[in-house]
């Protein structure tokens, strides 16, 4: 299995990912998992590889081979769409967050409907997912990454409550009910995968 | 056996704990940073922030030659700062082993340069290991430690950013502890002087040939005999992704690239039809392969810029099959300072001033991106004040720009303050800004001589800045709160007019340190008239629509700026 997830430093793409390559090595399986931290964190763009199989070599997966590629946010979803495999699954949150350049009017902002159709062009099996609403709707804006995880969890073969035990393991224990409570609610969000 | 998934820096932590290392330093610097952080965690080993890499080096030769396995861990950069102790601890050597990591940036993610650290080893003679994935890096870690000890000698260990920050299986032991061995006098073997020295060098040549044995036969540099038609040699992570491309091909996969295994190569090379080269960055491997008198593939077709991947070798190497392309015209996300960051105070008092700025190495870095475009230089460690000395000598009265240096607190005691020594000693007129944020921020927050606080969570002295800029010799010193925008305008621009050596300490904690500071801030859209004065602060909280501006509520932390730059007190 090869999932791209990407966002914006600070939504929590590295926190998700440590959670999905440790679900996989509590299913008993090779794990390589790989980002960049530093200077890329400040707000800048952010990515992380995760495979799992019962042997992987490289912990970079090629374009063009992303069996599901999990994207915080929709400039984000597109910058990194040529990870997506031709079956490959687009779960991307709707959300956008603009770069600083075009903030302060330096370079020009794509335009909603552009992006979507430029999105919808190389992701033919892809599901909209509002987790940072759903999670500002449960008044914390920072689990929208678990909100995201519970969605994904759809697409994913790892036992119910594998997810439960891992997030116990990784999250601090002051936020682990709140994270539990989004997981739940990011699994409502999109309908159980078609066969 | 007990298994976890460990980046390929705690894995190295790890493998260091488990060989009873005792003592441990470092300067932080990504992609090595966690190497230290997780060792001080394991609480039997001592472990440090060094003020630069060079100490931190020297340190952990101290403690090896006192009789305790020891560590030293650094970014490749800061191998530059090191090179001298390094070169000389391969002449006196080691009683108890030392290994000297080095984390190489290819891709420069997080660096001002991608140079291959590799070299090292060839140049000043010490044996280098190159792990795969974190399995390796604990294993070459604890390696490393014997192959010091029974050699003599400090190790090498290089790792890249991608085993650096890539999690992966790693099989956990437990620590063995070592009796440390006590110190001896050994005047000839640990005083360099020339007449001594001179042996040492004939003693070091011994060392190396034997060196050069072992790395014949170790079983970390082996054949993996496939297909006889491709033959690859490859080191690192490298070998991880040739496997994926290639998974029918011949293997020699190098763990330890000096002294070169160059038997080995020729027998590998007797029994393959064609030998491809697979090397991140340099051509390493190649050269010595190329010296070997053999052909080969490699640099003439892989890149020796920026980082490999499978679809980079699949494309050089295969019947290129045809891989989807990214996405072009997308606007660029480059990083950029925090929402509330201190920093941006100090970049909006330079804004409009015609001055020379150099900068530094750290996140104030990012001030020479627009809209503050407040910087001319960025080269290394400490380079502002030197630099900014350097101009000033050269234009003299010629040109009235005045020389401005902005340096981090912990860039400052790295190696800033010889710089502002050399400024007052020969006489020139730099005005200096030490970004003061109490913290090493950059690479996540590490302790530094100014916060109090050693590696270990222990309470120690605080060194004042201001206090060892005025001990320096500098007259004219001078603390703003970057916050305070109109005082620390006022002072800038004031220091600017006057000319004259002087030093300003813009101080205020770390945004991400505080947190929210209060409740986030929102525009009056009735009294905003869209004068955009307040995204020249270049807070990434700002943002703009419909002809005016907008507060991202979930991103301020309402430190307040901008209500006080706002012309109109349209931000409340």
């Amino acid at each position: 299995m090869n999932i791209i997830v990407c966002g914006v430093g600070g939504q929590g793409v590295i926190l998700f990912s440590d959670i999905i390559a440790h679900l996989a090595l509590a299913a008993g399986l090779d794990v390589k998992k790989s980002e960049v931290h530093g200077m890329a964190q400040r707000g800048g763009s952010v990515t992380s590889h995760i495979r799992y199989a019962p042997r992987v070599h490289s912990p970079l997966i090629e374009d063009g081979t992303a069996d599901i590629i999990v994207a915080f946010e929709q400039l984000e979803a597109l910058r990194y769409i040529h990870f997506l495999a031709p079956s490959g699954v687009l779960i991307y949150d709707p959300l956008r967050i603009e770069p600083l350049p075009v903030q302060i009017g330096l370079v020009e902002k794509m335009p909603d409907d552009l992006l979507n159709k430029r999105i919808a062009a190389r992701a033919p099996r892809r599901y909209p997912v509002e987790a940072f609403a759903t999670a500002c709707n449960l008044g914390n804006p920072r689990v929208q990454n678990t909100v995201m995880l519970g969605a994904v969890a759809r697409f994913l073969e790892f036992p119910v409550n594998l997810y439960s035990r891992v997030i116990k393991a990784l999250v601090k224990p002051q936020f682990i009910e709140q994270n539990l409570q989004a997981f739940a609610a990011g699994s409502q969000l999109i309908p159980p995968p078609e066969t | 056996m007990n298994k976890q998934l460990l980046s390929g820096d705690e894995a190295v932590a790890r493998g260091a704990w488990e060989s009873g290392c005792m003592v441990a330093a470092a300067y932080p610097g990504t992609p090595s940073t966690e190497i230290l952080e997780t060792l001080a965690t394991y609480r039997d080993v001592y472990c440090e922030w060094s003020v630069n890499e060079k100490v931190a080096l020297e340190v952990a030769l101290g403690a090896a030659v006192a009789g305790v396995r020891s560590l030293a861990a650094m970014k490749h950069v800061g191998l530059n700062v090191a090179a001298d102790p390094l070169f000389s601890s391969a002449y006196i050597g080691v009683k108890a082993g030392l290994v000297i990591v080095t984390a190489d940036d290819p891709g420069l993610h997080s660096s001002q340069n991608e140079q291959d650290n590799r070299f090292y080893g060839l140049s000043a003679k010490l044996p280098v290991l190159c792990p795969s994935d974190s399995q390796e890096a604990k294993e070459f870690t604890k390696l490393g430690f014997e192959i010091s000890e029974q050699f003599d000698i400090p190790v090498l260990l290089r790792l890249t950013t991608r085993v650096a920050h890539s999690s992966t299986v790693v099989n956990l032991e437990q620590r063995v502890s070592r009796a440390p061995l006590g110190y001896e006098k050994q005047l000839h073997k640990t005083t360099l002087l020339p007449a001594f020295a001179r042996h040492r060098h004939v003693d070091l040549e011994k060392r190396v040939v034997r060196l050069q044995q072992y790395s014949e036969t170790t079983p970390i540099n082996r054949i993996e005999l496939n297909d006889f038609k491709l033959g690859i040699i490859c080191d690192g992570v490298a070998y991880h992704y040739a496997r994926e491309v290639f998974p029918n091909a011949s293997f020699l996969k190098l763990g330890m690239v000096h002294p070169f295994p160059a038997k080995l190569a020729l027998d590998f090379a007797d029994r393959v039809e064609e030998i491809v080269v697979i090397e991140e960055v340099d051509p390493f491997i190649e050269l010595h392969i190329r010296a070997l008198g053999l052909k080969v593939k490699g640099k003439d077709v892989l890149p020796r810029t920026g980082e490999l991947n499978p679809g980079i070798i699949r494309a050089a190497l295969t019947k290129n099959t045809p891989r989807p392309a990214p996405e072009d015209d997308i606007p660029n996300r480059p990083p950029a300072l925090c929402p509330g960051c201190p920093h941006l105070g100090i970049f909006y008092s330079l804004q409009k001033q015609k001055v020379i700025i150099s900068g530094d190495i750290g996140c104030y870095t990012l001030g020479a991106l627009p809209p503050h475009s407040a910087m001319d230089t960025c080269i290394d460690m400490g380079a502002s004040i030197t630099f900014a000395h350097g101009a000033d000598k050269a234009l003299n009265n010629a040109d009235p720009r005045p020389r401005v240096a902005i340096i981090g607190d912990s860039t400052f005691f790295h190696s800033g303050i010889t710089g502002i020594v050399n400024t007052v000693y020969n006489r020139s007129n730099v005005i200096t800004i030490i970004t003061d944020n109490r913290t090493t921020g950059m690479t996540g927050h590490q302790n530094h001589p100014g916060t109090g606080k050693t590696l270990m969570g222990e309470e120690t002295k605080t060194i004042d800045i201001a206090q060892l800029c005025r001990a320096c010799g500098i007259e004219n010193v001078i603390q703003v709160d970057p916050y305070n925008l109109k005082e620390t305008r006022k002072v800038v621009h004031k220091t600017l007019a006057e000319k004259q050596p002087a030093v300003i300490i813009s101080r205020r904690p770390c945004a991400l340190l505080v947190g929210k500071q209060g409740q986030a801030k929102a525009v009056n859209k009735e009294k905003c008239i869209g004068c955009r004065t307040c995204l020249t602060l270049g807070c990434p909280a700002i943002s703009f629509a419909d002809d005016k501006a907008v507060i991202i509520a979930t991103s301020c932390v309402g430190c307040g700026m901008c209500t006080a730059i706002c012309p109109k007190g349209a931000i409340e």
